[in-house]
């Protein structure tokens, strides 16, 4: 298959995954910060294809994921409270606990949530539905707030007077710099993520250079792409050279897209956002602006507050930060499985935990 | 109005319209002498041999799809259960549970699959059951079958298997999901994919005469796919088996719906394949066999039973690294079968 193949090919993966090999000198933390990621380095076996001087970090790249327990608490609350609503959501949204329910469980006693593979989706059942609410819990990165944001220009266009989002959008690079300032965690370079940068252009990394010394290299999501990404960070390190460079130039260019970056702009602003496990990151969220509050469920309704509880003993924070592997949490594949998850990493087939336990469990 | 061209709650009442929806519909279309008395219970003779026994229901959306409908895949899904324990279906029985308002074009176009896939498999349907619910409390048609078959050669079971065995599959994977959930979906394909929905019992048939002593278990992996078969056989021999992703028959056009959709062939259900362990030295007669029968052309050895760990199913990964497969939890797609 044209465009798959070539970036999975055999020979391709292991002329350089030995080049990695004579190349690498130096003890190296490298973070991957999109789920996409993620899964594909444990899908394909790269961790352990790697010598053991470079080790690979998984960071808070799970949209799902990285939404707070306070936001899913806040919206199971409403889904309680407002009877006269109708919740849309992203089919792995359903399943993220809360403190002590999720979105699955209320809908299961009654509450009107649906799911939808689109946002443009909801405004089809805002029009179908004059007499409810409709309001749309829209996580995700910069890939997902482009179309959230078109919906809301439909939305308007329509004149639609029942539909409403919570908008809990999350920017890439201001996590990432909250990382590297926590002090929490050594990171020496990052892999960043392919299709966030294709809407957001690689220039948008410029500061991790500059500020941080910390090389990045944008990197796509097949197993040769993922590889290519890691030697040249490692070709970075051994050259003692800092820069941000693209591995997915196909997909990927410095500027970004920029059509998709006037949509956001024009209903979204930067503001404040709260991360699972991280806390509140000045400017890594996206608010309504002035002139789309009538859009905005935060202003539409009262919102309950939603307290910050994590489920008990669930250690999600510290594996989204990059803190400890999976496998170190007490409750991975025990308590805590796929099928019965406790955290969200656990519940997204983009999650740091889903992908440990799916394709890492030889022993 | 014409007469009886929707079904209604009526038909499932046990009176006259029940009375000529059985005739009219059922008896006439799987017609066999053991049907015909239309008497609570079908009697019969079998041989003095060892039997099968299974039962199957099937609630697939929607329920006409590519390359077969819910009829066709309730008589290959019941017969493939026997055939996969080494048995020789005989009789079936069919219950339909309808959903007030199903137009009775429909239901005879299933009931015509049925009764065609049972005919040219060799199977009588002999006994059955009707029962209407009202609109809004089922999804147009439920089908039961259930199945006797007879065993004349060796039992087959998971707990035979043992190292240096070799794992086949007798085609394709994942063709009957993708079938579905394009369709499903409204995802229009250059080429569409077609269920691989086939009674599988020839097959099964000709693959122990082929290996008559080597032969260890066979399943058809539907739901669950071929990930889960084989997570099953490992765990009930307690051996390890690794396959190689390379030698994965998967078309490509399942290839390309599985990059757009986020699925894994190895989860995807199937409706018409094998997947057989057979010893190592009878592996290449058993791989012959269902190479030349029309339903196995693209069969090929996927792996080995090894001493590893135990329990576990290894991929060699299309780039030459080895990760685990794990059985599928969460992910599967609702009603597919």
């Amino acid at each position: 298959m044209k465009y798959i193949d070539e970036f999975r090919q055999k020979e391709a993966a292991q002329a350089i995954i030995k080049k990695i090999r004579s190349l690498s000198r130096k003890e190296v933390n490298i973070m991957e910060i999109c789920g996409t990621h993620t899964h594909s380095i444990s899908k394909y076996g790269i961790r352990e294809a790697l010598p053991e001087n470079i080790r690979l970090i998984s960071g808070p790249g799970c949209p799902v994921c990285v939404t707070s327990a306070t936001d899913v608490n806040r919206i199971i609350e409403f889904s309680r409270t407002r009877k006269d609503a109708i919740i849309a959501t992203f089919g792995d949204m359903m399943k993220v606990p809360g403190t002590d329910s999720s979105l699955q469980e209320e809908k299961a006693r009654g509450a009107d949530i649906r799911v939808v593979y689109s946002p443009l989706d909801s405004i089809e059942i805002a029009r179908n539905n004059p007499d409810k609410e409709v309001v749309l819990f829209a996580v995700g990165f910069e890939t997902t707030s482009p179309t959230v944001a078109a919906t809301m220009l439909g939305a308007k266009e329509a004149g639609l007077r029942n539909f409403s989002a919570l908008s809990l959008h999350k920017l890439t690079p201001p996590a990432m710099k909250a990382l590297l300032d926590s002090g929490e965690i050594k990171i020496d370079g990052f892999i960043a993520p392919g299709h966030v940068t294709a809407i957001i252009g690689a220039r948008a990394y410029g500061f991790l250079a500059e500020d941080y010394k910390s090389p990045c290299v944008v990197a796509g999501f097949e197993p040769i792409d993922a590889l290519l990404g890691i030697y040249m960070l490692i070709r970075q390190f051994e050259e003692d050279r800092c820069a941000i460079e693209i591995e997915y130039d196909r997909v990927v260019t410095w500027e970004g897209n920029t059509r998709a970056q006037e949509v956001i702009n024009e209903v979204f602003e930067p503001s404040d956002s709260l991360w699972r496990g991280i806390g509140n990151i000045p400017g890594s969220g996206l608010s309504f602006r002035q002139t789309y509050s009538e859009f905005d469920a935060e202003k539409r309704f009262s919102m309950p507050k939603g307290v910050d509880a994590e489920p008990k003993g669930c250690q999600c924070g510290s594996v989204l930060k990059g803190l400890i592997t999976p496998d170190k949490c007490p409750l991975f594949a025990k308590a805590c499985t796929p099928e019965f998850p406790i955290g969200p990493c656990m519940v997204s087939s983009e999650g740091t935990c889903a992908a440990w336990y799916k394709y890492r469990r030889i022993a | 109005m014409e007469r009886d061209k929707t079904i209604l709650l009526a038909h499932g009442s046990g009176g006259s319209y029940s009375r000529r929806l059985t005739e009219d519909v059922f008896a006439k279309a799987f017609d066999n002498p053991l049907l015909a008395p239309l008497n609570d219970q079908a009697v019969f003779c079998l041989p003095a041999k060892k039997l099968a026994f299974t039962t199957d229901s099937y609630v697939v959306k929607p329920i006409f799809f590519p390359g077969g409908d819910i009829g066709k895949l309730s008589v290959c899904g019941t017969i493939n259960d026997l055939a996969v324990g080494g048995a020789e279906p005989v009789y079936l029985s069919a219950s339909f549970i309808i959903e007030e308002g199903l137009s009775m074009d429909e239901l005879k176009r299933v009931v015509d699959s049925m009764a065609k896939t049972a005919r040219d498999a060799g199977v009588s349907i002999v006994t059955g059951d009707t029962k209407v619910v009202e609109r809004g409390k089922g999804d147009k048609l439920f089908i039961n079958t259930a199945g006797i078959g007879v065993i004349h050669g060796p039992e087959l079971t998971p707990m035979n298997i043992r190292p240096g065995d070799k794992v086949v599959v007798s085609g394709t994977m994942g063709d009957h999901g993708i079938a579905i959930m394009t369709h499903r979906e409204g995802i229009r394909m250059d080429s569409p994919i077609e269920s691989d929905c086939a009674p599988l019992h020839t097959l099964a048939m000709d693959i122990i005469s082929a290996a008559p002593t080597g032969v260890r278990a066979m399943r058809d992996p539907t739901r669950g796919g071929l990930a889960t078969v084989l997570n099953e056989f490992a765990a009930s021999s307690g051996c390890c088996i690794s396959i190689r992703e390379e030698d994965l028959p998967v078309k490509d056009a399942v290839r390309g719906a599985c990059e757009i959709l986020g699925f894994d062939p190895l989860y995807l259900a199937n409706e018409g394949k094998l997947v057989v362990v057979v010893s190592s030295p009878e592996a290449k007669a058993a791989l012959a066999a269902m190479r030349a029968h029309p339903l196995g052309k693209d069969a090929a050895i996927i792996g080995t039973v090894s001493d590893g760990p135990k329990g576990k199913v290894l991929l060699e990964t299309s780039i030459g690294n080895t990760r685990i497969i794990d059985m599928l939890s969460g992910e599967q797609l609702p009603r597919i079968c």
